[in-house]
């Protein structure tokens, strides 16, 4: 999987393009961690789902770890753009509660 | 329509990828719904992911995929032959995880019921663990 990003006004937009599972999640999780000690000045984080095509509990897991890394920064987290299967398995796992759509 | 197809693989991570979509494969004569693939795919990524990390933990063994479609039943058996579970009940429960430490959501087993039409498991201490899955497709738009 490959991951984008795009800093605008203290927004962190991280892109997740391909597929998200156990295979694919460490290096994932190890890229976003990354990019949060590397880039000063983030006040909040926005993942965008839109090219990601797959993504299984392991993914939730991944994505549910970052967010327990920026609450600890005080950095509030959200999600955009996820497809069909995507926001399915979202929705099920209840992960909008702690990082809401916008 | 009957058809039926067995692959066994390794439990390595990279196999969760063939194993969806060679389930995947496997439905597309039957002209199924984008959801109905999906849903199945996450469903058999779920089960073939607990093998290769609960059901393998120190080790990499064999993964039996079994596919069977009868009657308008696509079932799925995901086999391993590792530890086991050892208390199912608890391992069914939502956010119930041995592995927190490694951001492991504990929601295989809830996505694997939400997604398909009948799920169960069976497992035993040392010997190993069966999942089965099952999705009712509609076979006329074939």
């Amino acid at each position: 999987m490959k991951i984008k990003y795009k800093l605008d006004k203290g927004t962190l937009y991280i892109y997740l393009i391909g597929e998200l599972d156990e295979c694919s999640a460490q290096t994932a999780r190890d890229k976003i961690d990354g990019l949060f000690t590397e880039i000063i000045g983030i006040s909040r984080v926005i993942f965008n789902l839109y090219g990601l095509t797959f993504m299984d509990s392991t993914g939730i897991g991944m994505l549910i770890g970052r967010y327990k890394k920026l609450k600890k920064m005080k950095v509030d987290t959200f999600i955009e753009n996820p497809t069909t299967q995507v926001e399915k398995i979202i929705e099920v796992s209840g992960l909008y509660q702690i990082m809401p759509k916008v | 329509m009957f058809n039926k197809a067995t692959i066994t693989f390794l439990s390595i991570s990279q196999n969760e990828a063939f194993a969806r979509n060679a389930v995947a494969s496997f439905m597309l004569p039957l002209n199924p719904t984008l959801s109905v693939l999906s849903d199945v795919k996450t469903a058999v990524s779920e089960a073939v992911t607990n093998a290769i990390v609960h059901g393998y933990p120190d080790s990499v063994g064999d993964i039996e995929l079994t596919i069977i479609l009868s009657d308008g039943k696509l079932h799925i058996e995901i086999k391993d032959y590792g530890v086991g579970i050892e208390s199912v009940d608890d391992a069914l429960e939502p956010f119930y995880t041995t592995k927190a430490e490694n951001e492991r959501s504990g929601m295989g087993f809830t996505v694997m019921k939400s997604f398909m039409d009948e799920f169960s498991v069976s497992s035993r201490l040392n010997e190993g663990t069966t999942v089965t899955l099952i999705k009712y497709v509609n076979e006329n738009n074939a």
